[in-house]
This record gives structure tokens, C-alpha cells and sequence, in this order.
């Protein structure tokens, strides 16, 4: 069993010092795993879809700069967690959430809720560039929230473009429809335009499952380079990908958090038989 | 052998009638264009849309007062009609789930089903008595009442169209609801509801029944906007049923006329549907 995941972890670690990211160590000297602050911290949170209740008392810390997988089976409440970690799931009708999500300490459910979304981004399951050319993409944050004090909007444009690692690709068409994009840009597109708004934490949806190969490997590699600046909280099917990128994964279960530890624990020895299981492919 | 003769003739029986009826369909509206464009295209010329109605047993003379009186008309048709069902539909598409919106629903499908006539004795009791005048004004409030229907509920289905995610990226950047729909929703749903915009006033540019007790007819211009005007429809009705074969043939005319606007509306509605609103620029 050990030599088993022992044998498919290194496969999956496409940088060769991926290691030591998980073992902590930044490239760039960042502080290292487990030492960080928690920047996004939720406790005994519950989630209702009408009388369904989809999450039961999650605790979960998310540590700041770095990214935090969270997989699991489908409907096993990732995705609902996730969206209420920006209270987006308040969109739905007869939802409800009980218990604390804190934001450097602070409870989000007391928090003006554009505020908070302005802090916390979101980039979601299918690209959802809006009907407009590319530089309003990534300019209509901006102009919700108001420009950051002496800059443009072309320069904040500019930059969020090459944050998102678009900028080549589409510098000479910036007023060409959104739509007119592939699959893969359409979702950087919406990468720059969340990141635009320079948030604290951006949080990813299943960001590369509809997506091919080449265009996961391009978020994949603009995940780990985004880590330095702001936190990341990735739901992911693809348990490679979670190993790939994350230095700290949660494994849920019918609507509950089975397990929560740094990548590599949870993919060699996690202490939880359900993980295991899921992880080794026995369900799931 | 004798079984697959009878499905052969079936077959083909069957074949001919559902051929004979499609053609028959697309055949009526081709025999009304050649039919108006034979009789109303010949008496047609610059006077008609230049000069005013001849007096009575005098050839010549146009229908310049009542194509401007249709435009009046409708102008105040649309400034009724179209705020009212457009935002009636924004709110239904975006804000109604409760009964009061299942209520609204229903009650606008049935306006959208009464008769015309009863709709023109409704705008003749709302403006016509206590104003006691027949007006421009009346008649577009008839015309306004017939579109509110329709541009509440294609106002609606447009905006229903927009996917979810295009509402949750605006709102994940900290836009509010409403911003949301009024920078991402609309402006998405735009051409939809332009174009149906487009065919609701196509549709009510030809009503003649709810004209008749509130815009009245006239054969002179009609200064403001609180006098009776002739219209279009109004004037068909007028000279088709005149003694007059001068009048009868201007009524073909105005016919035609009427008939080639109201499709030329229709078909840019529908090429405005059809081109996808995303490709266009920002």
C-alpha cells in the first residue's frame, strides 16, 4: 500500500524540487508550511440547502500563502464549503450557514459581503468570461470596487494579465470579445480578472475540469507562482492535481471533512481508513 | 409484397398531404405580399407619402397625416408599453420567485389574450371621456396597454436565459445585485430583448380595432399630441370600405405600405436575434 502511493507520488510532482515545497521549504524563502498564519479559519460550520444539510461542523484552517487542496467524491460538500468561504452560496435561495468563518480573525458573516468578496476571489468550475472584449474582463472588478490609488485602469489591466500569465497571448487583441478566447485563456481571463482586484485569498473551483492537459499544466504552473502573493483554496476531482499543487489537502465525505494534513501525510500515511480508500481509488 | 405496396402508398399519400399543407403555409403569405404588392404597389407614388388625403370624390392626395400619425402613435405606445414590461420582466426574471410573481405571470398572459377592441374601449374610458377628445395620446395608450404583455414576459425569458455563472463572476468581484444585472445581465441579454422589443411593435403597428374610439381619424394634420390623427391601419379601413375605387386602391397602397414595414421590422428583429450578441465588441 505505502509503495504504492510511494511509487505514484513522485510521477505526480512535476517540478523536481516539488518535494520540498511539500516538505516546506519555499523557493523563494517564503515562510515555511505549518509556521504560517492561518488567514482563513472556519469553525463547526454547518451548510443547509432547504432542510438538506450538506456540510456538518467543519473546522478547517487555511494557512496563508500557500494553496489548500480540498478533494473528495462528488457531492461530498467541497464545492458548497468553498462557496461559502465568499458567501457566493448566499445566491441561492433557502440556503443557510451556521457556525464561524473568520477572515484574519474577523467573522465573515458579520462582514459587508462586497467587501468581503473584494478580499476573497473566485474563479469558478467552467470559464465564465463575461459578453464583453478581454480588457473589460478584467476591468469591470476594478470599476465595482474603484482603482487603487495612482494607477490606471490599463496599467491594473496590464498587470492582472501578466499575474494571469495572458498578457502574450492576448496583448494585441485586448478589445476583441472575451469569447472569441479557447477554453483554457477563457479561464486565465478569469483568473486576471479576479486577481485584478489584488484579492487576499483566491479561491478555485474545479478550475481545470474542463479543461485539456497543456491548459491544466499553464493554472497548474500560475497556481504555485500565485502562492507567494495571495492564499489559495483549490476543490479539485483530479487527486494528482491536488498533490501536484497543494501544500496542505482536506479530504471530504458526505458532507464532512474526514481528514486535513499536509499533502504528503495525506498521500502517504493518512490516518483515516476512508482516505485511504478514496486516495488508493477503492471508491469514489 | 401487396403489405409493402399499401406502406409505399401510404407513404407517399401521407408525404403529399404534410408537402401540400407546408407549401400551403408559406403559399398564404406569399400570395398576400404579391396580392398587396399587384394592387397596392401600382397606386402607389411619391404623393402618397407626401401629400395629405384628397377630399371626398377627388382623385390624387397621399396619407402623409396618417404615416406620421401611426409613427406619433406608436412613439407613445413605446414610451408606456416598454419601461413597464421591461422592468415588470427585470423584476420577475430577477427578483420574483414568490407567489406574487406566479400571480403576475398569469394575470400578464391573460392581458396578452384580451381583444384588442376590448383593450381600445379601456383606453377609450381611461382618456378619451374624461379628456373628451379623441387623441394621439389615447391611441398610444391602447397600443401601450396591447405591449405591455409581451415586453414584460420576452423581457423576462431573455433575461432567464443569462447563465448563473455570468451572475456569480460579477458578484464574486463584489458587484451587488443590482449592478450585476444592470452592467452584466442586461447588457448579455440585450439583443434579445431588443429584437423582441422589435416584433411587439411590429405586432401592434398593424391593431386597427383599439384605434378606432381613441386616436378617431382625421384627413388633416394633427398638430400636438391631444387630437385625433389618422393611422395607418385606421385609413386601410376607412378607404376599403369607401364607394370610392380611387380611395380602394389607396387603401391597397397604405396596406402595402404597412405590411412591407411591418416586415421589414420583423426581419431585422430576427437577424438581430440571430447574430450572436457575445461576438459583437464590448
Amino acid at each position: 500500500m505505502t509503495n504504492e502511493l510511494k511509487a505514484m507520488t513522485p510521477k505526480l510532482t512535476r517540478e523536481p524540487e516539488g518535494q520540498d515545497h511539500v516538505r516546506g521549504r519555499e523557493p523563494d524563502g517564503d515562510t515555511p508550511v505549518g509556521k504560517s498564519t492561518v488567514k482563513l479559519q472556519t469553525a463547526d460550520l454547518n451548510f443547509y440547502y432547504g432542510a438538506f444539510q450538506a456540510l456538518h461542523n467543519i473546522t478547517l484552517s487555511v494557512h496563508e500563502r500557500q494553496i489548500t487542496a480540498l478533494i473528495g467524491p462528488s457531492g461530498c460538500g467541497k464545492s458548497t464549503f468553498l462557496r461559502a468561504l465568499n458567501r457566493i452560496s448566499e445566491t441561492i435561495r433557502h440556503t443557510r450557514i451556521d457556525g464561524r468563518i473568520t477572515l484574519d480573525g474577523s467573522d465573515i458573516l458579520k462582514m459587508d459581503v462586497t467587501a468581503l468578496r473584494r478580499r476573497v476571489g473566485m474563479v469558478f468550475q467552467r470559464p465564465n468570461p463575461f459578453p464583453k472584449s478581454i480588457f473589460e474582463n478584467v476591468a469591470y472588478g476594478v470599476r465595482v470596487n474603484g482603482l487603487p490609488q495612482g494607477s490606471s485602469l490599463k496599467e491594473v489591466v496590464e498587470k492582472s494579465l501578466h499575474r494571469a500569465a495572458l498578457w502574450e497571448e492576448v496583448k494585441d487583441k485586448l478589445h476583441d470579445s472575451a469569447l472569441a478566447l479557447s477554453g483554457g485563456q477563457q479561464q486565465r481571463l478569469c483568473i486576471a480578472r479576479a486577481l485584478a482586484v489584488d484579492p487576499e485569498v483566491l479561491l478555485l473551483d474545479e478550475p481545470c475540469s474542463a479543461l485539456d492537459p497543456i491548459a491544466t499544466a499553464k493554472i497548474e504552473d500560475l497556481l504555485f507562482n500565485l502562492k507567494s502573493q495571495c492564499t489559495i483554496v483549490i476543490v479539485t476531482h483530479n487527486m494528482q492535481q491536488a498533490a501536484r499543487v497543494a501544500q496542505e489537502t482536506g479530504f471530504f465525505l458526505m458532507g464532512k471533512l474526514i481528514e486535513f494534513d499536509r499533502t504528503e501525510v495525506m498521500f502517504r500515511k493518512p490516518t483515516q481508513k476512508q482516505t485511504e480508500d478514496y486516495i488508493t481509488g477503492r471508491f469514489g | 409484397m401487396t403489405l409493402s405496396f399499401r406502406r409505399r402508398a401510404v407513404n407517399a399519400l401521407m408525404l403529399t398531404l404534410t408537402g401540400v399543407c407546408t407549401t400551403l403555409v408559406a403559399g398564404i403569405l406569399l400570395v398576400i405580399l404579391g396580392y398587396l404588392a399587384w394592387n397596392g404597389a401600382t397606386s402607389l407614388n411619391l404623393n402618397f407619402f407626401t401629400k395629405l388625403p384628397a377630399p371626398v370624390g377627388e382623385a390624387g392626395g397621399g396619407m402623409a397625416n396618417a404615416i406620421l400619425g401611426s409613427g406619433k402613435v406608436l412613439l407613445v405606445a413605446m414610451l408606456l408599453g416598454v419601461p413597464i414590461g421591461f422592468l415588470g420582466g427585470v423584476y420577475l426574471a430577477e427578483f420574483g420567485a414568490g407567489m406574487f410573481s406566479g400571480v403576475v405571470r398569469y394575470v400578464t398572459d391573460l392581458l396578452n389574450g384580451v381583444p384588442s377592441i376590448v383593450i381600445g374601449i379601456f383606453a377609450y374610458a381611461l382618456v378619451v371621456q374624461p379628456m373628451k377628445r379623441h387623441s394621439t395620446f389615447a391611441g398610444g395608450v391602447a397600443l401601450g396597454i396591447m405591449m405591455i404583455p409581451i415586453a414584460l414576459r420576452t423581457t423576462e425569458e431573455f433575461l432567464r436565459a443569462v447563465p448563473v455563472s455570468l451572475r456569480e463572476g460579477a458578484m464574486a468581484l463584489g458587484a451587488s445585485k443590482s449592478r450585476t444585472i444592470f452592467t452584466i445581465v442586461i447588457p448579455a441579454a440585450k439583443s434579445g430583448i431588443l429584437s423582441g422589443l422589435m416584433l411587439n411593435l411590429a405586432r401592434v403597428a398593424g391593431e386597427t380595432a383599439p384605434l378606432l374610439f381613441t386616436a378617431f381619424g382625421n384627413t388633416f394634420w394633427s398638430p400636438g399630441w391631444l387630437n385625433e390623427t389618422a393611422t395607418l391601419p385606421q385609413m386601410i379601413y376607412n378607404y376599403a370600405i369607401s364607394a370610392y375605387a380611387d380611395q380602394n386602391r389607396q387603401a391597397w397602397a397604405a396596406g402595402f405600405v404597412l405590411l412591407v414595414l411591418v416586415l421589414g421590422v420583423n426581419a431585422a428583429a430576427r437577424f438581430a436575434i440571430g447574430r450572436t450578441p457575445a461576438r459583437g465588441r464590448s
